[in-house]
């Protein structure tokens, strides 16, 4: 497994998407920072930032480089392999190299700017929804071998759990105001990595308070550390669930 | 050493495979020869377990492959269209192949005859479609197996390659290695072949040896022998 994960780094490293990637999110957070006075607004603008540009970068790029290495794929299975060890082998390799990218771009100036226990947090949920992102890419790249429908699930999913979910909790929120759906809405807000990564760095920020009595609520649930831990949780499972659909298909797939 | 027990395949509602049984011994040189999509490759595939068949077994030195990985240690299988990741050189494609399969006994004749070290820093994708067939070539060769399956080995192929491919092919033989080989330029297989396999619409037409094809139908060419089933069947 190792032999395929470091040659998929060494090749995805040396992409040049993935070196703009890199250097766009550097110059964005480099700049947010110097821009910004008070740290706390430049974590907030630095959040949308992870928040949508890194599930779209990742989940686009991984399901590209999935299409792209199907000749790959297809020359280790005719080698003494496992195919579960192609298949988490691509997986880690891909995930290292994209987390290593958000790390060098995001992550320095996240870490010199932001106050450490904050900014170790944004590093973490950066690197977790990475992760989350490649296991969807990985999840649609077998749910078709026609590679513009694997692309355009895999924005649809992107937009859905990026912008669409959002709206659709609001539309919720306004049609059921009337009753007391607050304890609700933290776990219908648990089921998108999203709404649950911007929530977790948004109580860490003290602008819960504008939240009124949802926030409280959610800082209620996700404040302590039993919350940290199930919230953390809930994003590895995230990794772990598509990742484990798409190696099921993967093992009775016909290449 | 190869055992096929009615092997069926469909994608979608098209038949590649109907109900195929098929037997391979050591030191045979098959030809699997058939129109285009006549279900070859994907007999191919079946064997080497990228395609999974939808029914039947396949035997390999008597063990099931099914759910097994390890069988294909003796099998070089030669692609007929090798892709390889493109930011990576030939150098570094054949050092993972040599990790991969952490094979001591290595045969690097293809190696030096095509002349590959003065590629080892072109990456693959500036590679002709020849070039990269020779890479393929090297690759299937490189682990010493005991089986050896190429897909259209000389399409692609400049003349003086191909006869260099085919001279292995040849002493490969000699060895008492199972070869399987699909081509559509039958007058290649003239010298190559002892076995000559058929396929039509994902099932086996016929399966002779050569000189029993020659035999029956009184031609010394292989290409000449089956136009004659072809055209006599038509007649029929």
């Amino acid at each position: 497994m190792n032999r395929i994960i470091k040659f998929v780094i060494l090749d995805i490293l040396k992409n040049r998407i993935v070196l703009i990637y890199t250097l766009i999110l550097a110059v964005l957070s480099w700049s947010i920072f110097s821009l910004e006075d008070n740290s706390t607004k430049g974590l907030l603008t630095l959040l949308n930032v992870i928040l949508l540009i890194v599930p779209l970068v990742s989940v686009i790029f991984a399901t590209i480089y999935q299409y792209n290495s199907a000749e790959f794929i297809e020359l280790l299975l005719s080698q003494p392999i496992r195919r579960k060890k192609i298949w988490s082998g691509l997986f880690v390799g891909m995930t290292t190299s994209m987390i290593l990218a958000f790390i060098i771009g995001a992550g320095i100036p996240l870490l010199i700017y932001a106050p450490a226990g904050i900014g170790l947090m944004m590093l973490g949920t950066g690197c977790l929804v990475s992760a989350i992102f490649i296991a969807i890419a990985f999840l649609s790249a077998v749910l078709t071998r026609d590679k513009a429908k694997g692309i355009g699930i895999s924005i649809m999913l992107w937009l859905f759990f990026a912008l669409l979910y959002d709206g659709l909790i609001l539309f919720l929120m306004f049609q059921f105001s009337d009753y007391p759906i607050e304890k609700a809405m933290v776990g219908i807000s648990a089921l998108n990595p999203l709404s649950l990564a911007r929530i977790l760095i948004l109580l860490r920020l003290d602008v819960s308070a504008m939240m009124g009595y949802t926030g409280a609520i959610f800082k209620d649930f996700f404040g302590t550390t039993t919350g940290l831990l199930i919230s953390f949780s809930l994003l590895i499972l995230w990794t772990i669930l598509p990742y484990y659909f798409s190696l099921l298909r993967f093992k009775r797939m016909d290449l | 050493m190869i055992e096929l027990k009615n092997i069926s395949k469909n994608f979608g509602k098209l038949t590649a495979l109907d109900n195929l049984s098929l037997q391979c011994h050591a030191g045979e040189c098959i030809a699997l020869i058939g129109p285009n999509g006549c279900g070859k490759t994907t007999l191919i595939k079946c064997i080497l377990g990228i395609v999974l068949p939808g029914k039947g077994d396949i035997l390999f030195k008597g063990e099931n492959i099914s759910n097994s990985f390890q069988y294909r240690e003796h099998i070089g299988y030669m692609p007929q269209i090798g892709r390889y990741p493109e930011n990576m050189t030939v150098g570094q494609v054949i050092e993972m192949m040599k990790e991969i399969r952490k094979s001591s006994a290595l045969d690097e004749d293809l190696l030096n005859q095509f002349k590959l070290y003065a590629l080892f820093d072109k990456k693959m994708r500036t590679l002709s479609g020849g070039t990269t067939q020779k890479v393929s070539a090297t690759l299937a060769f490189l682990f010493n197996p005991d089986v050896l399956i190429l897909d259209e080995p000389t399409a692609g192929l400049d003349p003086l390659s191909s006869e260099v491919l085919k001279e292995k092919i040849l002493a490969e033989k000699k060895k008492g290695k199972l070869i399987l080989i699909t081509s559509h330029l039958l007058s290649e297989l003239d010298d190559l072949v002892t076995q000559l396999i058929y396929m039509q619409d994902g099932k086996i037409r016929f399966h002779k040896s050569i000189e029993a094809l020659k035999r029956d139908t009184g031609q010394d060419k292989i290409s000449r022998s089956i136009s004659m089933i072809l055209k006599s069947d038509r007649h029929e």
